[in-house]
């Protein structure tokens, strides 16, 4: 118990006195997963709006892969982009591996099939009729996503708390990938991994006190913006 | 039409993402890296007091910044290159990426030529890299010593003994409760040869368990199970106020642990910066870097960490056979 004491008041004074580059970790962990939420939010609207809108032969398989895609195993995400991204590996030469852009692309990886998952089935529980209705009133199919996904911003905004804490959350394929480096690719989770293998458990738990408060932060903001636009 | 529209829009949306956050962060670093490297820099320059830290200047190069260093995790998790890869970087102007790995991973690195420059402690598996001519220039660096914890009960009762194999297999007679790191890294291969040398398979007993994780965290396993372990003296002093584990065994040369530093050579793997990792290598076994190493004491206990050992031979440190 006294750890977590210990833990708390090292939350304070870290919190108070910026110590252990704290903001830029967090400002990193902010931007790495935000970048990899936009862009899952991108594909996922691409591809759930593909899956919810046609009728195709294999659908139902799709369906179940984006549904498979949202509990994919980080670590096995992590393991894959790293084979890909090694200089051994096929795409060793872009010089990705060990950088930020590298942990976007594992983390979108993770959040973008959450993103699809959530858009698809939202989409789906749309009325159909609207649809009709607007091709009938002359609405090219841009427009027509448009007003679709307008209708649908409040369960698209669970899809990116749920992406966006997918991708924050996780420590395994960042750590591969990313590589954990000091004022590069260090995030939040990777190091309160680095301070318990270091027996550093006050700073551990500090870490994770501040990374609990961010993704609280996030999902307050966010929930905030649901309730007003329900009103 | 409108799909190939929404696919180059996806792909150039993607792809001014990454190169955004790849470069926002990029500088990001740079900016915070320096005070950072200022800060750990200037005490370690009063203590050591080298001449050569004042008049060494960047070095100006062409060809890739960035040296990826694949290592053990006791270097990092002792702290030791936090101080070091600062200065290092301010004096060669390089980047390096610590990838803290058990050695068994860091040396399948260096085999891939996923990395440039190679700390590790294991000195059999690295003659392997030697003799496959995938890493050039293996030099010592430093050692300190393996230790063998257990708990204060001690119900093998090996305290003060002298000879590790004789230890280890009263731990196998009395069945007491046993963590190996099981995940092939320096730690790991001392431990397997010792039990080699005891002519003992402890694999299977259900005393014996595999954590398969890093030194700080089987630590923590042992100490919750009241279990022996094996453990670099870095880590244990790094971790010893977590630990009711005590020092039962000690001394015995078999349980040194040297570490050396290795390039991945160049001329097999295109990819590999071979400047720069000759660069880090030198600095290593350089006068300023073995200073810092010896002068580099755990912040807790106060005790020095890692004893130099540039131009020295295994045979001059005590090392009969090197494991691994």
């Amino acid at each position: 118990m006294d750890l977590i004491w210990d833990g708390l008041r090292e939350a304070v004074r870290i919190i108070r006195t910026g110590d252990y580059a704290i903001w830029e970790i967090t400002l990193r962990s902010l931007l790495i997963s935000g970048s990899a939420v936009v862009i899952s939010l991108v594909l996922g609207i691409a591809v759930g709006a593909a899956i919810a809108f046609n009728e195709f032969r294999g659908r139902n398989l799709v369906f179940s892969l984006v549904n498979t895609g949202m509990g994919l195993p980080p670590v096995v995400v992590g393991l894959l982009v790293a084979i890909f991204l090694w200089r051994s590996g096929p795409l060793g030469h872009l010089r990705l591996i060990y950088t930020p852009a590298a942990m976007v692309v594992a983390q979108t990886i993770i959040a973008a099939p959450i993103v699809t998952g959530f858009t698809a089935a939202a989409l789906r529980n749309l009325d159909p009729r609207l649809r009709t209705q607007l091709y009938a009133l002359g609405a090219s199919r841009l427009q027509m996503l448009w007003i679709v996904l307008w209708e649908t911003k409040l369960p698209l905004l669970a899809a990116v708390m749920a992406g966006f804490g997918g991708a924050i959350s996780e420590v395994g394929a960042s750590a591969m990938v990313g590589g954990n480096l000091a004022g590069d690719t260090r995030v939040l989770t990777t190091a309160v991994f680095l301070e318990v293998n270091r027996g550093n458990f006050p700073v551990a738990i500090a870490l994770s006190v501040i990374l609990l408060a961010l993704i609280f932060v996030v999902n307050l903001v966010l929930t905030m913006v649901q309730q007003q636009e329900r009103m | 039409m409108k799909r190939v529209f929404w696919l180059v829009a996806l792909l150039v949306t993607l792809v001014a993402a990454l190169g955004l956050v790849a470069c926002g962060d990029d500088n990001e670093s740079k900016e915070t890296a320096t005070p950072e490297a200022a800060a750990t820099a200037t005490p370690q320059a009063a203590v050591t007091g080298t001449p050569q830290a004042a008049t060494s200047t960047p070095v100006v190069r062409s060809g890739p910044k960035d040296v990826i260093l694949a290592t053990t995790t006791s270097t990092q998790d002792s702290g030791l290159l936090d101080i070091l890869v600062p200065v290092f970087e301010k004096d060669s102007g390089y980047n390096v990426k610590v990838i803290a790995v058990g050695s068994g991973q860091a040396l399948a690195m260096g085999q891939r030529g996923d990395a440039d420059v190679l700390l590790v402690h294991a000195p059999g598996s690295e003659k392997a890299l030697i003799d496959d001519g995938s890493a050039i220039n293996r030099r010592l660096v430093m050692h300190n010593d393996f230790i063998i914890l257990g708990p204060e009960k001690d119900p093998a009762g090996i305290k003060g003994m002298t000879s590790a194999v004789d230890s280890l297999k009263k731990v196998f007679d009395t069945g007491s409760s046993f963590i190996s790191r099981g995940d092939d890294s320096g730690t790991d291969k001392l431990e397997k040869s010792l039990w080699k040398k005891a002519e003992l398979d402890p694999k299977g007993k259900s005393w014996y368990e595999e954590s398969g994780q890093g030194m700080g965290a089987t630590l923590q396993i042992a100490n919750q199970r009241d279990a022996y372990i094996i453990c670099d003296r870095a880590t244990y002093l790094a971790q010893s106020d977590n630990l009711d584990l005590v020092v039962l065994v000690e001394g015995d040369p078999i349980l040194l642990n040297v570490y050396s530093v290795m390039q991945v050579n160049p001329d097999k793997f295109d990819l590999v910066n071979g400047p720069g990792g000759k660069a880090f290598a030198d600095f290593m076994v350089s006068d300023k870097g073995q200073q810092m190493i010896g002068a580099y004491v755990d912040k807790k206990s106060g005790k020095p960490l890692f004893t130099p050992d540039a131009g020295k031979t295994y045979e001059e440190i005590g090392m009969k056979t090197p494991f691994g």
